[in-house]
């Protein structure tokens, strides 16, 4: 039975729709079986419907779940389901072995580390120890030298400040150095000049570490000093190099004399010199001059039990703390003087220029 | 913290009558059932609701060739097998972005699903051949098609709507038709 491919397959698709006769059935079925040739061709026609058909399905149980994905409420369900409430958590599961590894390897290194340079050996143990009690030690033997003025017996007019030290200026404009425990906890400031007049001042900046602590006199009766007389030392001075000081010990300037006794304050304290000098409670904060008229250190504290003993920041770190201060946060520019109109003078007359930026301060 | 996911949950059963019949309805509820679970499940490594949606709905299409192709037994819970492909599905995906995941959330028992997912990948590859061979095979060719095998329309409507008179015409345009797609799809280039 010859039969046109387009027949052919005509029947063919008849055939797989179950569009034939039922006398066209039986003569196709009999021609399969008949015709292997025939057969062949029905398969592979077959097989590309069925290709056909499942793409079909495929595209159709796509577009029908993205209808059903269209309807649900995402953003709901992301919220019953979401990742374990807490990121924290989600995070801690995830990495909860490598913070365990982690950890343990620097407990391993810090225990291996104290063992091996002997921190669990009782010698170590007994220093560490004796090292605190050197540190109460120092406080008791240096006693800061901020004179309580509530304990002298007043004479004259009262004083109602609760303590005083002494200051000094680093500027004309207004700036004045003292020690950070002068200070320390005051209501409020006021600085003395020798003439007695009191002028209001407030901390603008202190250093705790280096016990200083610079005030800016802020009293409208203020006017800007002469230029200062002094400079600041840059380096260290030597043992043994003649030094005075001016302070407040009582209401009237007191000139001391005396000489750098060792380059070391107090137990190895590098911040300070030894000094040896007559010193008193109200001489701390008190420049602390060479015999040129350089600011080498600010008296701060003597060690009691021992006779001339007396200690001083040195300037070094004095110019350090200043140079931390922010410059924008000042009202006035502070620059320190270079220049020195002492040097050369006598002592009679390096005291008189010196008069007048030297400041009894007042706390309150 | 693992939540249980509460709705009513339809019978196996049901289901796969329902996908043998194209239910509308069961693969709604199927739908409906399922992809929370799924969404847990790629929330919580490492992906988004878009790739959850991705998996689930070739996990479906998965059990619907596996139901249709009659070789589907009740051997594990749908939820079960759903899961597992999912869950292959997604692990593959992060793989392929070589975005690795140490410790996977699991929210439900899984089974292997290696040679389901491989049957899978060779439909999948098939799918592609045929959506590009379409895509090569030209006007009318396409729609005479897609409307006569895919839409099983009768060669009376394909008549009417390509206004051919003689359905000779339509019978031998049908043939040429189908001659190229068969070379497209068989040898493609």
């Amino acid at each position: 039975m010859m039969k046109s491919d387009i027949e052919l397959t005509n029947q063919i698709d008849a055939y797989l729709r179950g569009e034939l006769t039922e006398s066209e059935l039986i003569d196709f079925e009999n021609q399969r079986i008949k015709d292997p040739a025939f057969d062949i061709k029905i398969v592979e026609h077959q097989n590309l419907v069925n290709h056909l058909s499942d793409y079909a399905n495929r595209l159709r149980l796509t577009s029908e779940m993205n209808v059903i994905h269209e309807s649900l409420d995402i953003f709901a369900l992301k919220n019953e389901v979401a990742p374990d409430a807490h990121i924290v958590k989600r995070l801690w599961k995830k990495y909860r072995i490598n913070t365990a590894i982690a950890a343990s390897v620097a407990l391993i290194a810090v225990s291996g580390t104290l063992l091996s340079t002997g921190f669990f050996s009782k010698s170590i143990s007994t220093n560490v120890s004796l090292l605190r009690r050197e540190i109460n030690s120092i406080k008791k033997s240096q006693n800061a030298l901020i004179k309580n003025i509530n304990d002298k017996p007043s004479k004259g007019p009262v004083n109602p400040g609760q303590f005083g030290g002494t200051g000094f200026a680093l500027s004309s404009n207004g700036y004045v150095v003292t020690n950070y425990h002068v200070v320390q906890g005051a209501d409020s400031v006021y600085v003395q000049n020798s003439n007695g007049e009191a002028f209001k001042a407030k901390m603008i900046y202190i250093d705790p570490a280096y016990d200083l602590a610079v005030l800016q006199i802020t009293d409208p009766a203020f006017k800007d000093l002469n230029v200062l007389p002094y400079s600041f030392k840059k380096s260290a001075s030597d043992v043994g190099e003649d030094v005075f000081t001016i302070g407040f010990p009582r209401d009237d300037q007191v000139y001391g004399k005396g000489y750098v006794s060792s380059k070391n304050g107090y137990a190895g304290d590098t911040v300070a010199y030894q000094v040896s000098i007559p010193v008193n409670p109200g001489n701390s904060g008190g420049p602390l001059l060479d015999n040129r008229g350089n600011v080498i250190g600010i008296i701060n504290g003597k060690q009691t039990m021992v006779d001339g003993a007396a200690f001083a920041i040195k300037s070094t770190y004095l110019l350090k703390s200043i140079e931390a201060i922010p410059q924008d946060s000042l009202d006035k520019k502070l620059i320190l003087s270079k220049r020195n109109t002492l040097s050369g003078l006598s002592r009679k007359d390096q005291f008189k220029k010196l008069e007048p930026f030297i400041y009894m301060v007042k706390v309150y | 913290m693992k939540k249980e996911i509460k709705s009513s949950v339809p019978a196996d059963s049901e289901i796969i009558l329902g996908i043998l019949n194209d239910s509308k309805e069961i693969l709604n509820r199927l739908y409906v059932t399922y992809f929370p679970m799924v969404l847990q499940f790629v929330l919580n490594n490492n992906g988004n609701e878009d790739d959850a949606k991705d998996v689930f709905q070739e996990s479906v299409i998965v059990l619907y060739n596996k139901v249709k192709s009659g070789n589907f037994e009740l051997n594990s819970k749908l939820k079960t097998f759903i899961y597992s492909v999912c869950r292959r599905l997604w692990l593959k995906r992060l793989n392929a972005q070589s975005r690795t995941i140490r410790n996977i959330e699991d929210y439900s028992e899984f089974i292997p699903v290696e040679d389901d997912l491989e049957r899978h990948e060779e439909k999948d590859r098939q799918f592609e051949v045929m959506e590009l061979a379409l895509s090569q095979l030209g006007e009318p060719c396409k729609t005479i098609i897609e409307d006569y095998y895919m839409q099983n329309k009768s060669m009376q409507e394909i008549c009417e709507k390509f206004g051919y008179t003689n359905s000779d015409n339509a019978k031998t345009q049908k043939y040429k038709c189908l001659q190229r797609l068969k070379k497209l799809f068989f040898s493609p280039k």
